[in-house]
């Protein structure tokens, strides 16, 4: 025995912590078992959580995908916009161009008229002379 | 030489060779159901205090229960290794030290996986005081007192912590406690000084 157990007091506090450690062991290990229901709970909590998980990172990846998908799709349209515009930008241009060449064309063909040749009057004057 | 050897004598001569692997065989199972029934004695005489060590020194019950099937489960297998050098209790108590520092060195690595802990707080484990014939005032006393002790033995060390236990509920001598935790003598009496100087200290006694 060593010193400190001399002390009444503190001796009495350690026989009660002994005896408190032993009834409080001797009571849970009498005491019914509840393994079973709680591997059940622990599994069901198990289960949910990896069902949740697995329920968010499909979300997650779904969602990811429909994005990139949407903005995909986004840029194919704008992509076709600008193609489709760009067409009809030289579709115009073209037809720009058609309808001043005609217009000139048209012109041409209403202003001109058939121009005698330079020593026409001299030659019809030799005619006349000679008959 | 040649050496002629005809069938009966073959069939003789197996006869015997299976009847003595059969008699083997029977002396081998009986030495394995010996072994067994020893080893259920051991479970039978030794779990409640396994049980009530780890308890004291988890304050959970399930991780007390769990850790004494495993100190149960690894005693079963290395049970043809044990050779009586110290008591079986001793041994069983070694075992059961080492599970608890695994268990505790695991958890701080894993600590992501259970943040929880089953541990009952001080106020619950004070409460199991067998009732005396003693007052209503000195059992309140006493289970302050055991909350005090409580208190102190959860701010020991590990190995203090096991030391004391082993030394107060369990009531061992230094050298089982030196054998079971493999310390010698002088340092199992160095932490066992520290743990009661501990206790006595948040007791309000003098150090």
């Amino acid at each position: 025995m060593n010193k400190f157990e001399d002390d009444a007091e503190f001796a009495q506090a350690l026989k009660n912590f002994k005896s408190s450690v032993h009834a409080w062991s001797d009571a849970a290990y009498t005491r019914p078992r509840t393994v079973k229901r709680e591997v059940r709970v622990r599994s069901w909590r198990l289960a949910a959580g990896w069902a949740l998980g697995c329920v968010l990172v499909a979300g997650s990846v779904s969602g990811g995908l429909l994005e990139r998908n949407h903005r995909a799709e986004l840029a194919r349209i704008a992509a076709q916009q600008r193609a489709a515009e760009q067409m009809r930008q030289l579709q115009l241009q073209e037809q720009a161009k058609i309808t001043d060449e005609d217009l000139l064309a048209g012109v041409d063909s209403a202003v001109s008229r058939q121009v005698p040749s330079a020593m026409e009057p001299l030659a019809q004057m030799a005619e006349d002379e000679i008959k | 030489m040649v050496r002629v050897v005809n069938s009966d004598t073959v069939r003789a001569s197996t006869w015997v060779m299976a009847a003595g692997t059969a008699i083997d065989a029977m002396a081998m199972t009986t030495a394995d159901d010996a072994a067994a029934q020893e080893f259920a004695r051991v479970v039978e005489r030794h779990r409640p205090q396994i049980f009530r060590f780890l308890l004291s020194s988890t304050r959970d019950v399930d991780l007390a229960e769990t850790l004494t099937q495993e100190c149960f489960l690894k005693a079963h297998r290395n049970w043809g290794s044990f050779r009586g050098e110290s008591s079986a209790m001793t041994w069983l108590m070694r075992i059961a030290i080492n599970l608890q520092k695994d268990h505790w060195r695991n958890r701080r690595m894993q600590f992501w996986r259970t943040t929880r802990t089953n541990s009952v707080d001080l106020d619950e484990a004070s409460e199991w005081l067998p009732s005396g014939e003693s007052s209503v005032e000195q059992q309140l006393l006493a289970r302050e007192r055991v909350k005090q002790v409580w208190s102190a033995v959860k701010g020991l060390s590990e190995r203090q912590r096991t030391v004391f236990l082993l030394r107060y509920v369990e009531e061992q001598e230094l050298s089982e406690i030196a054998a079971a935790t493999g310390l010698s003598e002088g340092t199992v009496k160095a932490h066992l000084s520290r743990a009661v100087a501990r206790v006595r200290l948040e007791l309000g006694g003098r150090r």
